[in-house]
Order: structure tokens, then sequence, then C-alpha cells
């Protein structure tokens, strides 16, 4: 018998009953202490919803706010256990502004709980339960058709809902249901079978959840490790930390090392107290190798028969959490097991609408919403399809900027094998290419807003530079936006792929041994940082164009302020958009305050 | 039964912690829960020393035996230990007795553990809290974001899915990370049991002096003690389920002193293990408010 506790996670509304069966649970295993029970019921005479009588569900509400209004705000977590078994159990919220929350407790479950209430049956917020079951990979629900007491325990109610359930089951691909009556408030099949249901015939809720099978499929199969971290305390010792996610391994046993593909075999296998026969899927382990092999954090070490895939583009399903929008095109960081890499969403194949499944168009997805998206990472990483192994198949996206998580997603396939593409090594180089120019290839990105006066230094820098021989190119906001950049509008979207179309075109200039000099108003920090990642360190040079709104209103070259401030022009950078001033450009220039020539001046010292 | 899985997801926290910080350290408080917390860590590491020193914040009040044991752990671990005490607290002698257990606890637990984590500049810090243990935890990430001034704020966490976790921090910010988070006391136990970790003996039943305050019997561990005109402390056999300042935690009666005795009690014991512990209860929401404040 394995001793690994079950996890499992319950999704029903506040008024389904799930707080109220988490804490019967809890107490009919008598995991609830003497105290507990007495500030339970003290509680329950201040908050309870019971009018007075023992009130479960605060057993679980843990959060003030919570017990305030009576709702679950966060996932809770709550262990318990039995003679037979031990159990978590991950009490999160039903409403749909808690997608996310949901999706958090059923990342980690091996089952779900699907309350119902037997008067209502399965309305549109069971079935959003359980397609994010599904879509997280829970293959085990237990239909808990609650509130028996107020139909009469009548078995054709029962019957119906549990029908009706199998269907939606079936559509979404969960290949195991148990239906159970039940009612939480009074303790009918929560422990033993009820009297109340002699029709039944099964076995009450917490035997159930004793006797459920956990399979470890993943445990024969072929040997996968993510390296964590690399021990090396001195020049003798030189090992690979990590917890195996799929199958077992050995000393002697061959290993490949992902992405680099070198092979190599297991010298030891560690842990306290010294060498190992063997560790399995699970285990947090330390190898050594009986070669010198290059091997650092965010490999994947695997078995070489059946290596896993190494690729740069995925179709993965991803759940928004943030409050601010997925931008298209906008780069994140992405972390996959302990690897962590720069990733872009190329385009949203559609949103999938949660209570229905049906696809819509999307050009963005917002906090809670779930969609099939194309990523494109800037470095190859090997990874396992989710349904195959959750720990090899997910991944959190995290803003670049705040640090948030802002999204999680499931790896569905490659959509190209980057093991197939081999970058054209370069014998001429972007320093030899430069070299020949007898300079060196810079980007200068002029930022700052319309009008601030981005192109007029812009075009006297590009001037003198020429005059002292320098092969220059310049690239103007107005001038892209005629020819490359035609199709794009000023939505946040489109200003995100006019930037990063700007800073390609940019990198490949440079990279042919050019300075370029970019004037662009590129008004979010985030892309900045983009662009700069494209480039060696201190080849790229940000010169802020500092000169005040009102200035840059007064001169108002091209008019277009007058026409924002009439309303004929939208998204206006320092009207209606905003404008993210760099936090530590290489150059802030007051333009407003000191002349142009000095500014060059300026400029001039920094590239020399 | 013991579950060697909860072992290794905690291995795994600790390496994933240490990789994604600058400045980490462990928080060290000598009792149960450290001492498995400590384990996890030079497991985790091994054959090496666990990369980062240990701290203990000492408000003056723990019992004679926990000081003792520190140092034999230290020694053993070969680790380095930071001490560090509110010095503006003790020198305007805040204690448990005069100021309240509540006041007490945010000058000499709360400022001087955020008085510690600011003067080192850790940026990583790991603590032995369980989820478990009181209602706020059970709604605490592993990974747990503080602001800048080291605040809580449970409405405003990460989300925390899989085995992902997210160690990015703006400079300023921290991250309190609980590798037992889901640990319960009877792991902890078993955990001990089979991997013989040592423990502070007041664990262990043993005659005690005693005297009784608020429903619990407090250990009187040293003069500094107020006894009532006239009072005098009784022998007892009793045991403590957690370690705290010795003022501020109750004892249990009970004949348990073995190992073998402490788990059986626990797996049937009756009432929860922070009953014994005065400061979870001084106040409404009590554990909430000292966690958004900075507490542990």
């Amino acid at each position: 018998m394995t001793t690994r506790p079950l996890r499992f996670i319950t999704c029903g509304s506040v008024d389904d009953g799930k707080s109220t069966l988490i804490g019967r649970m809890l107490h009919e295993s008598k995991c609830v202490f003497e105290d507990q029970m007495e500030s339970l019921a003290k509680d329950s005479r201040q908050f309870g919803t019971q009018s007075g009588k023992v009130d479960f569900a605060l057993l679980v509400d843990g959060l003030q706010a919570e017990r305030e209004q009576g709702i679950t705000i966060d996932v809770a977590y709550r262990f318990f256990s039995t003679p037979k078994r031990k159990f978590i159990v991950a009490d999160t919220p039903g409403h749909e502004q808690y997608t996310r929350n949901m999706a958090t407790g059923a990342s980690t479950a091996d089952l779900a709980i699907l309350l119902v209430d037997a008067r209502k049956g399965i309305l549109t917020q069971t079935r959003r339960h359980a397609r994010i079951v599904a879509m997280m990979g829970i293959r085990k629900v237990v239909l808990a058709i609650n509130k028996m007491d107020l139909v009469g325990y009548e078995e054709a109610t029962f019957r119906r809902i549990t029908s009706e359930f199998e269907e939606v089951a079936a559509g979404l691909g969960i290949p195991s249901v148990m239906a159970i009556p039940l009612s939480a408030l009074e303790g009918d099949n929560v422990v033993a079978p009820s009297g109340r249901t002699p029709w039944y015939g099964g076995l009450g809720l917490l035997g159930l959840l004793e006797g459920v099978a956990l399979e470890e499929p993943l445990g024969s199969a072929p040997f996968r490790m993510p390296v964590q971290w690399i021990n090396r305390p001195n020049a003798e010792f030189r090992g690979a930390c990590g917890r195996i996610a799929q199958g077992r391994i050995r000393p002697k046993d061959p290993v490949r090392i992902l992405p680099s593909g070198v092979e190599t075999r297991v010298k030891e296998v560690l842990a306290w107290g010294g060498p190992q026969g063997g560790a399995e899927i699970g285990d947090s382990i330390t190898l050594t190798f009986e070669d010198e092999v290059d091997v650092s954090r965010g490999d994947l070490l695997t078995s070489p028969e059946d290596a896993p895939q190494v690729a740069d583009q995925f179709e993965a399903n991803l759940i928004w959490m943030s409050e601010h929008p997925l931008v298209a095109g906008r780069p994140y960081l992405l972390k996959l097991h302990a690897k962590e890499v720069t990733a872009t969403v190329t385009s949203i194949k559609h949103a999938v609408e949660v209570n229905t499944g049906a696809h819509g168009a999307a050009r963005s997805l917002g906090l809670n919403e779930i969609g099939v998206v194309n990523l494109s990472l800037n470095q190859p990483v090997p990874f396992e399809p989710y349904a195959t192994n959750r720990t090899l198949g997910s991944f959190i996206l995290v803003d670049k900027l705040t640090f948030e998580t802002v999204g999680a997603g499931m790896i569905q396939f490659a959509l190209r094998r980057a093991m197939n593409i081999h970058w054209q090594a370069l014998e001429v180089d972007r320093a030899a290419r430069a070299r020949l120019m007898g300079q060196k290839a810079t980007c200068v990105w002029f930022t700052g807003l319309s009008g601030s006066g981005k192109s007029t230094l812009a075009n006297l820098l590009d001037k003198r530079l020429h005059t002292e021989g320098k092969h220059t190119y310049i690239l103007d906001g107005d001038n892209v936006r005629h020819g490359l950049n035609r199709d794009l509008g000023f939505t946040e979207a489109d200003r995100v792929e006019n930037i990063r179309r700007v800073a390609e075109v940019a990198k490949l200039m440079s990279d042919a041994g050019l300075i370029v000099l970019v004037a662009f108003i590129s008004p979010f920090r985030s892309e900045r940082r983009m662009a700069r990642d494209l480039f060696p360190e201190g080849d790229f040079i940000e010169v802020f164009v500092d000169t005040p709104l009102e200035e840059c209103e007064r001169r108002d070259v091209k008019g277009l302020y007058a026409k924002a401030r009439r309303g004929e022009l939208r998204n206006f950078t320092g009207i209606d958009s905003a404008y993210e001033p760099p936090e530590h450009p290489e150059l802030h220039l007051r333009a407003g305050e000191s002349s142009l020539d000095s500014c060059v001046e300026a400029i001039l010292k920094h590239l020399s | 039964m013991l579950d060697r899985g909860l072992e290794s997801e905690s291995i795994e926290i600790i390496r994933e912690a240490v990789a994604g910080a600058a400045k980490p350290v462990m928080l060290y408080s000598i009792g149960k829960d450290s001492s498995v917390m400590l384990h996890l860590a030079r497991k985790a590491f091994y054959p090496a020393p666990p990369p980062f020193p240990l701290l203990h914040v000492d408000t003056t009040w723990k019992f004679k035996e926990m000081y003792a044991h520190r140092a034999r752990m230290v020694a053993e671990s070969g680790m380095t230990l930071l001490t560090h005490t509110n010095q503006e607290g003790l020198a305007a002698g805040v204690n448990p007795f005069t100021h309240g257990s509540s006041y007490y606890t945010d000058v000499m637990k709360t400022e001087a553990l955020k008085q510690a984590l600011d003067l080192h500049g850790f940026d990583v810090v790991f603590g032995g809290a369980r989820r478990d243990e009181e209602k706020s935890r059970a709604k605490e990430r592993i990974f747990s974001f503080r602001s800048k001034g080291h605040r809580w704020d449970p409405k405003k966490q990460r989300p925390e899915l899989w085995n992902l976790y997210n160690t990015h921090i703006q400079p300023g910010e921290t991250l309190r990370v609980f590798p037992l988070s889901n640990w319960t006391e009877a792991d902890i136990w078993e955990y001990i049991r089979a991997e013989e970790i040592p423990i502070v003996p007041l664990y262990l039943a043993k005659a005690r002096p005693v005297v009784r305050r608020g429903g619990a019997w407090i250990m009187v561990d040293d003069e500094r003690y107020p006894l009532e005109p006239g009072e005098s402390p009784e022998v007892r056999r009793v045991r403590f389920r957690t370690l705290g300042c010795y003022p501020l935690t109750g004892a249990v009666e009970s004949g348990a002193d073995t190992l073998d005795s402490v788990i059986a009690e626990t797996l049937g014991a009756r009432n929860s293990e922070r009953q014994g512990r005065l400061i979870d209860s001084d106040q409404p929401g009590s554990m909430e408010k000292k966690k958004q404040e900075g507490y542990f």
C-alpha cells in the first residue's frame, strides 16, 4: 500500500455546502481537536449561518474577511487522516472570478469532488468546474450530490443528475466518475452508508476516498529528472540534484543530458548517508557521473532511449491569472520544471468560454480567462506533453517587470522540433563586420513623447557620425509605419508588435555592423526591455529624450496633440495612453533645457 | 506510516528556494519543526553543508534546555548560527509579564525578526510553519511573498501551481519559504522517530516545577518568573507539544517519556498542539494579524 496521501480538491459554490462537507469530514475523522471545537462553537454563534448551531464551514474559512462575508476567497489546504489513509484537501472558491484559485488547487490534486445541490442539478458552474478539472489533468471525479435531505432522499433525482453529469464528463474526457448521494449538514453518507438512502448501495464518501487507487504509470516509464541544483562544495565533488519526475535510476545507467544531448553514465545515486542502490519517481536525489560533463540547472536528465522532445515553439492551454491582460508579442518569463526562459505568445488561437467550452476569437486574455495559444521561446527546452507528465508539461508565466505570476499553462504539443533546426554558425560575425567598417555595432534607442525631439536628435547625430566616416542608419517611427508596419494600429497589442518588429530589424542591421539609430516613442518599459535583450550587453544605448508634455504639446509639430485633445485621435501617448519613463537609461537628456548640440555631444561622448 | 514523498517534496522546495535566492537564511527556533527542517536542509545539500546560515531570534526567554540543544545542533551541522535580540526591547525591559503577550511578541519576536532580516539583507527566509497548525496558515503559499516592510497581504498572494515556484522579487521585497507546509504534527513525530533526529528533551515527560496560569501549566525555568505571594511551584510530570518562550508555553500533564509514547499520545490527542501557545488566542484572528505584520 502506498503511504502517499490522497490529494483532492472540492469544487462547488458557496451554497453547495462545500466548506460544510470538509468541516464534517474533518470532524467525523476525529481530526478536529477539542479546543478547536470550542472556538468553533464560539465562532458559530458570532459568524455562523446555521442559526447558532455548529457551523462546520467556519472550520475551513480561515481569513477574517472570509468569515465576515461567509465566503471562501483563497485556496486553503486541510489535512486529515483515517486509519487507512492520509488526505490533503484543497478547498477552493466556487465563483467564476476565482477560476485561478480552483486551477491552483487542482494542479496538485489526484481527485476532484464536485458538489451539486440536489435541488438544482447540473448548473453552468458545475460544467465550468468539470471543464477546469479535466483541463488540469484530474482523471478521477466524485460527483457528490448534496442536500439530499431537501429532496426527500429521492433516488430518481440522484439518478437523473448522475446520468446528466456522466454525459458532461464523457464529453470532457474524464474517464472515471463516482456518484454519491450526500447530506453534508446531516452527515448522510459522509462516513458510513446512510439508512436514508438504502437504494444507493455504495460506500460512504470517506470509505470511497480510502479505497481510490492511485496509479503510478510513470513509475515504470523512461527516466526523467530536471536538474535543480549543481552541488559543488569543492573541486573533488560535483553532483546534479533534482527530484525524479518519471521512471527510476541506478548506478551505471546511461543518461542523456538535454538540451545538449551529451551522454554519460551514472556513477553514484546519492542521498543522505551515502550511495544508494537506486532511486525512483518522486525521490529527491543527487547524481554523479562517470565523465566530466557539462550539466546545469534547468537541464533534463533522461534515459537515452525514448528521450523526450526538445522544442522552442508550443501549443498550450493557458489560464490567465493577472488583472493586466495577456498581450501577444510581449515577452514574459516562462518557468518549466527547473528551466527559466523568455517566451512570447505569438498567437491566441482561440479563447475557451469556460462555462460552455465554446471557442471564440480573442486578441487578448483577461483575468480568469482560458485560451489555446502558440508560444515561442528564446531557446529550446526539453519537455513532455502535459497529458503524459504533469511535472514536465506544466509552466507558469511571470511578468518581467512586476514579477507577478500572470499565467499557468499546459503544453499540448511542440509546433516544430527545434532538434531539426540547426542555426547556421556564422563564421563572419557581428564584430568582424563592424571591424571592417572601423566601428562598433551599436543600437542607439531614442524614447520619449511625440514631439520631444527624438527624430531631430537622431538626424543630427546621424549627420555627425556620417561625417566621421561611420556607417549608420535611422529607423524612424513615421517611416517604418508607412511600410513594414502599415498593417498595425495604435492599440496596446499593436504597439507591442510595432516595437518588436523594429527591434528585430535594428538587431539585423547591427549584426550587419551598422550603428542603428532608432527613434520611436516606445512608451512601454517591457518592450524596451525586450529590445535591449536582443543585443549584447553594452551594445544597446537607451536615450531618454525627456521633454515635458506641456512643451511637446506647445510645439505640436504635426498637430497631433490638438487632434488628440479634440478626441479625434485615440490611444495617443501622454494624453489617453501611458508613457512609462525609463528607470535606468544610459542617457537622460533634458531636451527642453539644453541645446540640441549639447545633447548630440553627450551621445557622441557615450559612444566613444 | 512514514511518507517519503513529504521528505522529497520538502527537499525539492529547499533546493528551489536556494537556487533562486541571492542571500538565503533558515530561521531556527530550536523546536521540533525546526529540527526536522534543519535535517531536511542537510539532506538536500549532502554531502555539502547547506549553503546558508541559521538565524535564531532570541527573546532571551527561551527554556535553558533549548539553548543547550541549539549549541549541540550548530556543532553537529557545521553551519553558522546568527542570533538576534531586539536590543531596544531588551533595554526597555519588555517582558511577557508586564507588557502582555501580544505586545511582547510584537517587539521581541516580530520586530526583532524584521530587524535581523534588514540588518543582514536576507532575501529568502526559510520557516518551519505547517499549514495544519492554524487556520490562516492553511491559506499561505509555500513561497510566501512579502512586500517591503515584510508585510503579508493574504488577498494578494501569488498563485502557486504544481511544483513551480516563482522566486522573483524586487529589491527590498522578500520571500518566506515553508518547506514543511504539507506536514502534519503526526508526520513530524513519525519522521523524528524514523530518522532519529535529536530533539529538545522538554518534549518528553519528566517531573518539572510548574505553576497554573490561565488553565495551562507553566514551567518555572528560572528565577525571573514572578510567583504570586506565598506561591511555590509544584512538581508534576509534564511535557511540551510546542516550544516557545517558557513563560508563554503551556505544558500538558503526561507520562509519555519516550518518543513512542509521545507519538501514541499525539495520534490520540483531543486538543491541538497550539492550544499551549497563549499568543494564538490573545485577540480575534490573532495569528492572521501577526502574520500580516511579519510574524512567521
